[in-house]
């Protein structure tokens, strides 16, 4: 039978450029950046790597490996084209992993990009692109922000929350997150942010407002990968892989009556295989933080619960008491999150697990976590009624 | 010492014979065959490429980096708003620190731009300013305009050393005559009766400026070795010249029957072609026309002898290929819809930042070359492509667009859309190292082979016109043996 | 170190869509067909599946971009499902991402599923490269077709070895007349009719010196396959076919911006044959392959394919292809399904239909047009341009 991913993985290097409007900077710019300090971390050359995966959304150098290799003038090693909506950067890692895993190569790297700001407007590139020919017909002329804000006002719906106790809430984890991100140099918003202002801000698509949405930014991450048994060869802090998974809709959420479209279903089945694979029974008390994917605050709401942090329904309580602040219990977004280091969308993924990574060897700087000995990351890709989530859990 | 320095022009390679549009559109106006033949701008050239051909030619040799303005002179350029003079020089390669203006609106705009270089610097604000001018005009099917109208353009480069010809005075007379105009949403000239035109318009508004200009520095027709001016009618260009007193040998002829009147162009390229005939101590007399007239004259130095190897007017009227096609003619300038075929219309939006980001890797054909390996390379790479290097950031610029090159394979792509199929393209290895795809313009599959020398010429890459935009990029032509 | 995939993992079913121009089909309906041949053949249900690797290549033009397109449409409970891309080389990516998870331990079965609808453009060929190039390239890069970027390896390869442009193209309609014959004898082939080398020599030129038989067919279809880690592969079927070798090899730049290149071959496609007969153990691929299938995308592709994967001696291809080398009574029969030529390229279901071809051949299945007693088998699989591609070689054996 199959064992799982379980501590046969471990990174030991990773890189992350700071994230945010490089108007002068290409995708090609990003990803030299991200790779050089990823190699540098794992002490390694470019020679030395074996097979490479790519992530990137909206490619604008074309649907494969190609603009990674020719970029960096990988010698005819493969390379890989993965994609999944937003949670692609999870994705490369997790190819990547198998690679070492089924003994092909010894080292591989995982490496996302996106350069969103190159479109000429605000927000993601229109989904026009992103969905293909029959949804133009039959899906509403949707946004990324419209279709999470239909989740808050069933949200607010099923649980009895009144607009303004609703916002309130959601503003309080934005609030959290912008804090954190004051704490981080490479992040793109850099701010501190009040309850009354994030409530108050233009509304982008009822009930969110500007700060419900995660920065639109440009941003590369990568990470090298190699089997567990050597990673001790590279660093004396590896960072070892407990769980991966990947749950992506089966159409039932969107299409039969089930579903209360106030929760994401694939974030509960992949949640539940993650912790099942990493032997972790009480995720409440085990997990020592998490990077959860934000794109809007309604998202990280539901997420607690989907998560099995919070008690359906009860996330409430938990964002008032402070638990996923930085000094809480469980922090959540130490490094700000989608929401203000910036959500570049094939590099999120890998931009998260930077953060757990970085957190477990003690190198966060003024906003370490103490001890940390589980992280979790939480990645989505897609709407809440069809999509992708990856979770990862890494350990030391 | 202010003055010319170095010229250069450009003339496209087309030029089609007035005798096929005649059989084309003649049964709809018997009254406008005229002599000759026309340039025509291949269907991926416009003003600006011209423009930037013209100015290359001038350049040729000279270092670009001391040129502190560009002043394009045009009245055909596809944007509204967005200069044209702003492409020519990003294209040239001139520093960003430079004055740039678009000079249009009437066809003496070339002359206009011209003076207003030669006053930056003997204003003192400018030492080197390049003064083109290029236009390619439309005329509706079958009209006087479509047989006249042909495609051109011109450079100078004003300086206040190595002046190969210094400006010795001018005189300009301003008028609002409406003989032709383009209202907002005009693609076509709308013009007044010719005969109006030709007597009240030409043949008094350059003889006004050239008298003022004679009277104004007591000056006699018989000191000029040329008299250049331009007039649509060759009989009354004759008599403009008789009735100054000039004799039929002071008297630079006109381009219309190899150009046509390539409007804001059509003085400044009279001005090269007689250049390229002049001797240091010649007097050269300009007057243009367009909403009145400027007249200006040069007096030509020893430094002439130094400017003779630019391709200039005679080296391309000698480069020509014939259309022989009215309808291919009409489709080249757009003046009749063709099918595309929906491969044809698929096109992809421009991201401005992008461009913006490689503005010169696409505008001025900048590649890399590696410091360390000494490899060219394009487009730009931080990388080094070259195998057994492998540099890291160690890059410097290296433009290849002055760069000659070889053809190392090709084809004549007939399911690409092109305008003029089959898409000619293929890849380029460059003297010195570097090589990329480029498409192939100005030449026809038959002609090329493996190996023959190429040179890059910037052009219109694409037209998306439903946006707005216009794409413009360098192309490779074969160098004609 | 690593010791690479060889034998780690075993394919236990298939299914192959029929190709062709399917314009009452969608994409939906290419992956349930495809998907129900294969579970069937694999004896198993779909429950039993635990992962998916799913490949399509014109997102823009149909799918979007994630694994859900597969999901959705298979109402898969929940599973992961990640989407692979490299151009035409698609195909075989989604089965090594497969492969490589069973090989991990990860799962003890996975499926591989390339799907391509490109008979909604409007127009024949590729959707253009405008969208599938990116708007960075579109800005310098010639307005290319697919056939144009191949014409440019035949102009260098009649150049380099000296073949006027007519021996050049007798050459290569040799090549397409093979595998027309092949693909009157396929059920399942878009193209199924026989052509005559004048015929071909004498047909429309696409991209001189390409003319349209030099062009492979552009086709809606689908294939998958599921695989499982060796140890287990007799649990389902006593023929599974074994994976000996899977590599991908990727330009790394210096064919298109270097000038060592001499466009008359494909130097990833090499490089990929070579660690593929490493890895497989193979040295003498010219007796030890029993028969390929190679990505003729274009005549000259193969042609050059042959030297690449040394087949034939370079510059030498022409004289096996005389001889009838790689037809399907000769010594080493290549494209016996039609290949991309006449089966039809349905983009990213082509890797995968290039190892059903294999698939069915090893196990003596592939009817009218079986091979005898084949051992071992080769698909080559590329995508992008000569100056600009990677190339998937796998090969198989039981």
């Amino acid at each position: 039978m199959a064992e799982g991913i379980k501590d046969k993985v471990a990174i030991i290097g990773m890189g992350c450029t700071r994230f945010g409007e490089a108007w002068d900077k290409s995708a090609d710019d990003l990803m030299i950046e991200s790779s050089m300090e990823c190699m540098e971390d794992a002490g390694l050359e470019k020679k030395d790597i074996d097979a490479a995966w790519w992530g990137c959304c909206f490619p604008m150098g074309g649907l494969s490996g190609l603009p990674l290799s020719m970029l960096l003038k990988l010698p005819f090693i493969p390379v890989t084209h993965v994609e999944n909506f937003c949670a692609t950067g999870t994705e490369a890692l997790r190819a990547a992993s198998y690679a070492v895993a089924a003994g092909v190569y010894d080292i591989a790297l995982a490496i996302g990009v996106e350069k969103c700001k190159d479109t000429g407007y605000g927000g993601l590139p229109d989904f026009g692109g992103m969905m293909g020919g029959t949804s133009r017909w039959d899906m509403p002329n949707a946004t990324a922000p419209g279709l999470f804000a239909i989740m808050a006002t069933s949200y607010f719906a099923k649980y009895g929350l009144s607009p303004e106790e609703g916002k309130r809430t959601l503003a309080k984890i934005a609030v959290k997150s912008h804090h954190n991100g004051t704490l981080n140099p490479k992040a793109h918003m850099r701010r501190e942010i009040t309850v009354d202002e994030a409530m108050n801000a233009p509304i982008v698509a009822w009930p969110l407002g500007l700060y419900d949405c995660c920065g639109v930014s440009d941003g590369s991450a990568a990470a090298i990968v190699v089997r567990a048994e050597d990673a001790k060869k590279y660093r004396p802090d590896p960072v070892y892989i407990k769980s991966f998974n990947i749950a992506i809709s089966s159409g039932e959420e969107k299409m039969y009556t089930d579903w209360d479209y106030a929760h994401v279903e694939t974030t509960v089945r992949a949640a539940a295989k993650a912790y099942k694979e990493a032997g972790i029974t009480n995720p409440r008390k085990e997990i020592s933080m998490m990077e959860t994917h934000d794109c809007f605050s309604i998202t990280e709401l539901t997420e607690y619960e989907d998560l099995g942090i919070s008690p359906r329904g009860r996330a409430k309580e938990d964002v008032d008491a402070g638990f996923f602040n930085l000094d809480g219990q469980i922090p959540n977004q130490p490094d700000g999150g989608l929401k203000c280091f910036g959500h570049p969308i094939g590099a999120s993924g890998l931009r998260m697990i930077y953060e757990m990574y970085k957190q477990l060897q003690g190198k966060a700087g003024p906003r370490q976590i103490k001890n940390p000995k589980i992280g979790l990351t939480h990645n989505m890709g897609g709407f809440p009624p069809m999509n992708v989530i990856g979770i990862s859990i890494l350990g030391l | 010492m202010v003055g010319i320095t170095s010229y250069g022009a450009y003339i496209p390679r087309y030029r089609i014979n007035r005798n096929t549009i005649y059989s084309a559109m003649g049964w709809l106006n018997p009254a406008t065959l005229m002599p000759g033949e026309k340039a025509v701008a291949n269907c991926d050239e416009d003003n600006i490429s011209m423009a930037v051909a013209a100015s290359l030619d001038c350049l040729n040799g000279l270092e670009r980096e001391k040129i502190e303005g560009l002043y394009l002179a045009t009245t055909t350029s596809p944007y509204r708003e967005r200069q044209a003079a702003g492409i020519v020089a990003t294209a040239l390669d001139l520093r960003p620190e430079i004055r740039t203006a678009d000079f249009t609106d009437s066809i003496k705009a070339g002359t206009t731009a011209l003076l207003a270089a030669c006053d930056a610097i003997k204003g003192g604000s400018a030492k080197r300013v390049i003064a083109c001018a290029a236009d390619s005009r439309l005329g509706k099917a079958g009209s006087a305009q479509e047989e006249i109208y042909g495609d051109g353009a011109a450079a100078l480069l004003l300086g206040d050393s190595g002046v190969i010809a210094t400006l010795e005075g001018s005189y300009s007379v301003s008028y609002d005559f409406t003989d032709h105009w383009r209202g907002e949403e005009d693609k076509f000239d709308r013009t007044w009766e010719d005969r109006w035109i030709r007597d009240v318009g030409y043949t008094k508004f350059i003889p006004e400026a050239i008298s003022g200009l004679l009277k104004k520095y007591e000056l006699s027709i018989k000191d000029f070795a040329k008299v250049v001016y331009p007039a649509l009618y060759v009989r009354e260009h004759a008599a403009i010249g008789k009735g100054l007193g000039a004799d039929p040998g002071q008297i630079q002829q006109q381009m219309l029957a190899t150009v046509g009147d390539s409007g804001v162009a059509s003085p400044l390229m009279m001005l090269v072609a007689a250049l390229e005939d002049a001797k240091p101590g010649d007097k050269i007399l300009l007057a243009s026309y367009g909403n009145g007239s400027d007249a200006m004259f040069f007096q030509v130095t020893q430094e002439i002898d130094k400017v003779r190897d630019r391709r200039g007017i005679k080296g391309h009227l000698a480069l020509k290929r014939e259309l022989t096609s009215y309808e291919k003619y009409a489709a080249f300038r757009g003046t009749i819809p063709i099918e595309k075929g929906i491969r044809g219309d698929e096109i992809a939006f421009t991201q401005l930042s992008n461009l913006w980001r490689e503005r010169r890797a696409v505008l001025a054909l900048y590649g890399s070359k590696c410091k360390r390996c000494g490899t060219p390379q394009y487009p730009p790479q931080r990388i080094c492509v070259r195998p057994d290097c492998g540099a890291i950031d160690e890059m410097e610029d290296y433009r290849f667009s002055d760069k000659k090159g070889h053809l190392f394979t090709y084809t004549g792509d007939s399911l690409a859309f092109s305008t003029s199929p089959p898409a000619i393209y293929g890849m380029i290895d460059f003297e010195g190292g570097g090589r990329y795809n480029f498409d192939l313009t100005d030449c026809d599959l038959d002609s090329i082979k493996v190996g023959m020398p190429v040179e890059m010429s910037f052009r219109r890459k694409y037209a998306d016109p439903a946006r707005g935009i216009y794409g413009y990029f360098w192309k490779a032509v074969p160098v004609q043996a | 170190m690593a010791e690479g995939i060889k034998d780690k993992v075993a394919i236990i079913g298939m299914g192959c869509t029929k190709f062709g121009e399917s314009w009452d089909k969608s994409y939906e309906d290419l992956i349930v067909d495809a998907f129900k041949e294969c579970i069937e053949d694999a004896g198993i249900e779909k429950k039993d599946i635990p992962a998916a690797w799913f490949a399509s290549c014109f997102d823009e033009v149909f799918a979007g971009k994630a694994g859900t397109p597969l999901s959705t449409t298979l109402k898969l409970p929940f599973l992961p499902v990640t989407r692979v891309e490299n151009f035409c080389a698609s195909g075989t990516e989604a089965l090594r991402g497969a492969a490589y998870a069973v090989a991990s331990g990860v799962y003890d079965i996975a499926l591989a599923l390339g799907v391509e609808k490109l008979k909604d453009t409007g127009y024949g060929g590729l959707p253009d490269f405008g969208s599938v190039m990116g708007t960075k390239n579109r800005l310098i890069t010639p307005n290319m077709t697919a056939p144009g970027a191949f014409a440019m390896m035949a102009t260098r390869y009649f150049s380099v070895y000296n073949l006027s442009p007519e021996e050049g193209k007798r050459m290569l309609a040799r090549i397409s007349s093979k595998s027309h014959h092949n693909g009157t004898l396929n059920p399942k082939a878009h193209l199924r009719r026989e052509v005559t080398v004048e015929q071909i020599m004498n047909a429309p030129i696409v991209a001189w010196p390409l003319g349209l038989f030099d062009c492979c067919g552009v086709s809606d279809g689908g294939a998958a396959a599921i695989v499982t880690r060796a140890d287990m592969a007799k649990k389902f079927r006593p023929d599974p076919v074994y994976v000996k070798s899977l590599q991908i090899a990727l330009s790394s730049g210096e064919e298109i911006g270097y000038t060592d290149f001499d466009y008359a071959h494909v130097e990833t496609g090499y490089r990929a044959g070579q660690r593929a007969y490493r890895e497989a153990g193979i040295t003498n691929p010219r007796e030890e392959i029993s028969m390929a299938e190679l990505h003729d995308c274009f005549s000259i592709t193969e042609c050059v394919t042959y030297e690449d994967l040394q087949f034939s001696a370079r510059g030498r291809a022409r004289e096996d292809i005389e001889s009838g080398r790689f037809d399907l009574d000769g010594p080493q029969p290549v494209q016996p399904d039609g290949g991309l030529k006449c089966f039809g390229h349905p983009i990213a279901a082509s890797g995968l239909r290039m190892i059903y071809e294999m698939y069915k051949q090893l196990q003596g299945k592939a009817g009218p047009r079986q091979i005898k007693n084949p051992k071992l088998a080769l698909t080559h699989n590329m995508g992008g341009m000569p100056a600009l591609n990677l190339i998937g070689v796998c090969i198989v054996g039981l």
